[in-house]
């Protein structure tokens, strides 16, 4: 049978967070009473006219710097013209073939462009207003018309739906990082269109795509990816043809449906916006973007990496922001745990006791409270093991670790003057098991580590057990 | 009070500056005329002189009435930019152009029929009834700004506000007999301005001789943060003084003989050259080799730009609808019912010439013929000062005698269309009569060459010695 | 040269109901302008870079300082139908 390789391309809507909006000044609306964030220009009142917000363009600048796009040194706005009751003037203002940025890359996945453009308003279907003679209405809000867009448009670079999800990840923490946009799906403030086609495995050309449209959340474009995928492949493995057209996928069943409407095929009839002038990036706008460019996730991740972090460890600390912030400041504060173990003790034990998603900066753990608890681990002062009991502790309660070593009597039993004692009365419990290590059978090892840690409540390090074990029975 | 509305402006405003005239007598002089009058020209007159007239007389403009087109937004007084579609539609603000002429001290009078959205050449095209010319109440006051040069020049207002697009100003300046600046593109605001064209549509003034209108002028340009495309003047506006036109140089185009100009008119044109040539200027043939395609070009740009503007009329936010079951019709039927043959036909064109498989054709090509006439336009300015033609082929036409033949009328912008694809000003000025009806003179220059062009027309008004009275008197006939 | 399949195509584009004379009417109306802008073809554009703002002015950007909105009431004041803090129209299906 026919194997087949997935061709994947997004399109991702981003709200900018700007003050203002795109082509006016009126606030942003988000939360606010339907209708009370608008203006003659974003309602396209006759007689308004548009001015370009310079801090959408700042912000298109870092989006487009941050991909490593060309920045174009002049670029033009469009009018896009459509009829729809979310459209107030009838048309978008959109940058057509000349966008702000061209080529890039996130990721290992191609960028094609970067353009800016201004949101539709929003309209409520159906609602209590119900029906009129008759029809069914519609009600229509403008506090979102106007808001500033960036849209990015990847090349056909994605392969699979994971490629799709682990690459608006990156490209989700690298605008968050960049502070651009809130970047939240389920607000609206970032939207993902897929375009995906199929083609038979070492084919080069591309098939007839269909797109998939507004998904509100990672898990549903892989999903909703994953079923595309999967329906295209059953209509050409049983000899139909794929139509080019647009989907909805809907998480709850699974199910895909066509968006097809009756009208005719879109024609936009794109011309230059006569009311805008182009905009031309001048030096000044180029320094400032990159004075504004702070590390990216990706460069962070090969930072951490090359310190010795798990590649896994990397990514979590450096693909949020907050954590990676933590986990510098900590490891900058530490004086003998070295950054892997730091890293180790944010990730894999510090997150797992906080809220998903929550700031470590916020809890009652301080960077320097880790760095600390991290530095007794070293100093061999706390076993790991009784390090996750002070932990336990300084999440719940706050407090300086060593002090809390020393209340819960977690200490560590360091030194062999204390410990030998207990090693020889371990051995001495246990003489058929003495008598098989001596014998070079290091399988029962637990055994005598076990009564050690018991008599130790735990405090002594097992490493330094097996050491003495070997010693005091001359191996 | 009929003397009173015998002064040019500048005569009021010495008056009332010598203690002679009262602002507050002069606004209900010409409130009572507007409220009589009989042309179709106004589509809306104040009840009352502007409650802060005592202020107004303070400014530079002493608080003079002015008539507005009705496509300017004026804030709680209806804007409906001669349509259906916006009837009755009352702006929550006012244009800024209008803005600054009230912070000037002008008091606002009354507001003026026009072509729906400024699509017309006879002010015919509007939902509210045609205007009659007042040298000859069965003619065309010319258009789309007909109604605002019919109030000046019945005498219904010292001055006005037009657009001018291909010629909505100067065209109609020049059927009644009065001065008419369309400036150049960007000089003056165009935020508030029921779009037509956005690429071509400047405001303008209307006044009786050429000093009033260097002086309404002088309070309306200047750069908008609310407009993109403005850039204001770079220099202010000086009321012109020039009695002679020695060192100017004035040039013919070419080809003016071959362009179908009506004999009168023609007579009329050569007599004012030789009135130039009598004052000192020189004057010189010029090339403008694409000249001839300028109105090929406009009647794609326009509509093209129109279709867009006009998308925002659907029945959603303002003005008109027309109720129907589903979303589609109602767009279709409120369009239907709100626009008029004019602005439909455009409308049409315009689509047709954006739509996919025509862009090239028609759009990009306009806009490269639009480079041409720019470059024919800056070589001839780099040989002459201003280049000088009739402002129309013809004197006024009787009502209806174009309404059926759109290609006629367009071609009334014959003369004006190339100044305005390169967005360059130019003034018309009266200079004569044809079988007793006024003609234009045309003036043109380079890009923001209005003082060159004012003192140049003030000259020959001046030497011409145009009497514009016989309007405010009821007509010739 | 535009028929009155055109006619219709673009009008349905601009959202424009026509009557059955207006069809007529527009289909030899606009043939004949449109023959006139055909004259632009006699030209040879090749080389020409079209205009798009006859001034040059590039950046007119505005700063991100916002100023009042309307008050709801006033924007509410000229729309046709209003319901639920919004305009109301026909939803696009009947």
């Amino acid at each position: 049978m026919t194997e087949f390789e997935t061709v994947i391309g997004l399109e991702i809507h981003v709200q900018l967070k700007t003050r203002t909006k795109m082509f006016c000044s009126c606030l942003l609306g988000f939360a606010e009473e339907p209708n009370t964030r608008t203006c003659p220009t974003c309602l396209g009142l006759p007689g308004a006219l548009p001015v370009a917000n310079a801090e959408a363009i700042h912000l298109g600048l870092l989006i487009g710097m941050a991909l490593g796009c060309e920045l174009a040194p002049r670029s033009i706005f469009h009018r896009k013209n459509y009829f729809y009751p979310d459209s107030p003037k009838g048309y978008q203002i959109s940058q057509y073939d000349e966008p702000l940025c061209g080529a890039g890359e996130l990721g290992g996945v191609a960028i094609h462009r970067v353009h800016l453009e201004d949101d539709a308003a929003k309209t409520i279907h159906g609602g209590s207003s119900g029906r009129i003679d008759g029809s069914t209405t519609s009600v229509v809000d403008f506090n979102r018309a106007g808001t500033p867009l960036a849209e990015i448009v990847t090349e056909p670079d994605i392969r699979s739906a994971e490629q799709a999800g682990e690459f608006l990840r990156l490209l989700r923490t690298t605008l968050k990082t960049i502070g651009v946009s809130d970047v939240d799906m389920s607000q609206g403030s970032l939207r993902c269109d897929a375009n995906i086609s199929i083609r038979p495995a070492g084919s080069t050309e591309l098939g007839t795509k269909t797109e998939l449209k507004n998904m509100n959340s990672f898990r549903f474009i892989e999903q909703g990816i994953r079923a595309e995928v999967a329906r295209q492949v059953g209509l050409v493995r049983a000899g139909e043809k794929v139509e080019q057209e647009t989907l909805h996928f809907d998480p709850q069943t699974g199910s895909l449906t066509s968006m097809r409407s009756k009208e005719e095929a879109h024609d936009y009839r794109y011309f230059p916006e006569p009311d805008l002038t182009p905009v031309t990036i001048t030096p000044q706008m180029l320094e400032r973007a990159k004075a504004a460019l702070p590390e990216l996730p990706a460069a962070r991740t090969a930072r951490f990496e090359a310190l010795g972090l798990h590649p896994d460890t990397a990514k979590l600390l450096a693909w949020r922001p907050e954590l990676g912030d933590y986990y510098e400041q900590a490891a900058a504060a530490a004086t003998q745990a070295d950054g892997v173990a730091v890293a180790n003790l944010v990730a894999n034990e510090l997150l797992q006791r906080l809220e998903a998603d929550s700031d470590p900066a916020d809890s009652k753990v301080p960077a320097d409270a880790l760095a600390a608890l991290a530095d007794l681990v070293a100093a061999r002062a706390v076993t790991i093991t009784g390090a996750k009991k002070v932990l336990d502790q300084l999440v719940a309660e706050g407090g300086d670790p060593a002090q809390v070593v020393e209340a819960l009597g977690l200490g560590a039993v360091g030194g062999e003057d204390e410990l030998v004692p207990v090693v020889q009365a371990a051995l001495d419990a246990n003489p058929d098991i003495a008598e098989r290590l001596r014998g070079g059978d290091m399988k029962p090892m637990g055994v005598i580590i076990g009564f050690v840690m018991k008599e130790t409540k735990g405090r002594a390090d097992g490493k330094e057990v097996t050491r003495i074990v070997r010693s005091t029975l001359g191996l | 009070m009929s003397d009173i509305l015998d002064l040019s402006a500048a005569q009021a405003i010495a008056a009332i500056d010598a203690g002679e005239l009262d602002p507050a007598d002069l606004f209900e002089a010409y409130r009572a005329a507007s409220a009589a009058e009989d042309l179709g020209a106004l589509s809306w007159v104040a009840d009352a002189a502007p409650a802060d007239l005592a202020a107004l007389r303070e400014q530079p403009l002493r608080g003079l009435p002015l008539a507005v087109k009705d496509l300017f937004c004026t804030e709680g007084v209806p804007s409906q930019a001669g349509s259906k579609i916006l009837e009755g539609y009352l702006p929550p603000y006012t244009a800024t152009v209008v803005q600054r002429l009230q912070d000037a001290g002008s008091s606002l009078l009354s507001k003026t029929h026009q072509d729906e959205f400024a699509m017309g050449s006879s002010t015919e095209n509007c939902a509210f009834g045609p205007t009659r010319n007042p040298w000859d109440t069965t003619r065309v006051p010319g258009g789309s700004s007909g109604g605002s040069s019919a109030a000046v020049a019945a005498g219904l207002a010292p001055w006005a506000l037009g657009t001018d697009t291909g010629g909505s100003i100067r065209q109609p300046a020049a059927l009644c007999g009065i001065v008419g600046l369309k400036p150049t593109y960007g000089a003056c605001s165009r935020f508030g301005m029921i779009a037509f064209a956005s690429s071509l549509d400047q405001a303008g003034p209307f006044a009786r001789d050429v000093t009033d209108t260097a002086l309404l002028y002088a309070h309306m340009h200047g750069r908008d943060p609310r407009d993109a495309t403005s850039v204001g003047l770079p220099e202010a506006t000086v009321l012109p003084t020039a009695q002679r036109l020695d060192g100017i140089t004035l040039g013919v185009p070419k080809d003016v003989e071959r362009d179908g100009i009506e004999p009168g008119v023609r007579a009329a044109f050569d007599a004012a050259l030789q009135t130039a040539r009598d004052l000192g200027a020189e004057i010189r043939e010029v090339e403008l080799p694409h000249a001839e395609y300028g109105i090929a070009a406009y009647y794609v740009l326009a509509p093209a730009e129109a279709s867009s503007n006009l998308a925002r009329f659907d029945g959603v936010r303002y003005g008109l609808r027309t109720e129907a079951p589903d979303l589609l019709s109602m767009y279709t039927r409120t369009r239907h019912d709100g626009f008029g043959p004019e602005v439909k036909r455009r409308i049409l064109i315009g689509t047709y010439a954006l739509s996919s498989g025509y862009y090239d054709a028609y759009y990009a090509s306009a806009q490269k013929v639009r480079t041409l006439i720019r470059r024919d336009l800056d070589a001839a300015f780099a040989d002459v000062d201003l280049i000088v033609t009739p402002t129309t082929p013809g004197v006024a036409f009787p009502l209806g005698s174009k309404t059926d033949d759109p290609l006629s009328m367009y071609l009334e912008d014959y003369f004006t269309v190339p100044f305005s694809l390169a967005g360059v000003p130019a003034i018309s000025i009266p200079c004569g009569l044809s079988e007793g009806l006024p003609v234009g003179l045309q003036l043109a220059g380079p890009a923001f060459s209005e003082n060159r062009i004012l003192d140049a027309a003030f000259a020959l008004e001046g030497a011409l010695g145009f009497d514009g009275s016989v309007a405010r008197k009821g007509g010739a006939a | 040269m535009i028929d009155r399949e055109q006619v219709l195509h673009v009008a349905r584009l601009a959202r424009l109901e026509l009557s059955e004379d207006e069809v007529q009417k527009a289909s030899g109306e606009l043939s004949k302008i449109l023959g006139h802008i055909e004259t632009l073809s006699a030209l040879d554009l090749s080389a020409v870079e079209p205009t798009a703002h006859v001034v040059d002015i590039d950046s007119a950007l505005r700063p991100d300082v916002p100023h009042e909105s309307l008050p709801r009431e006033v924007a509410f004041s000229q729309a046709p139908d209003v319901a639920d803090d919004g305009y109301r129209v026909p939803s696009p299906q009947a």
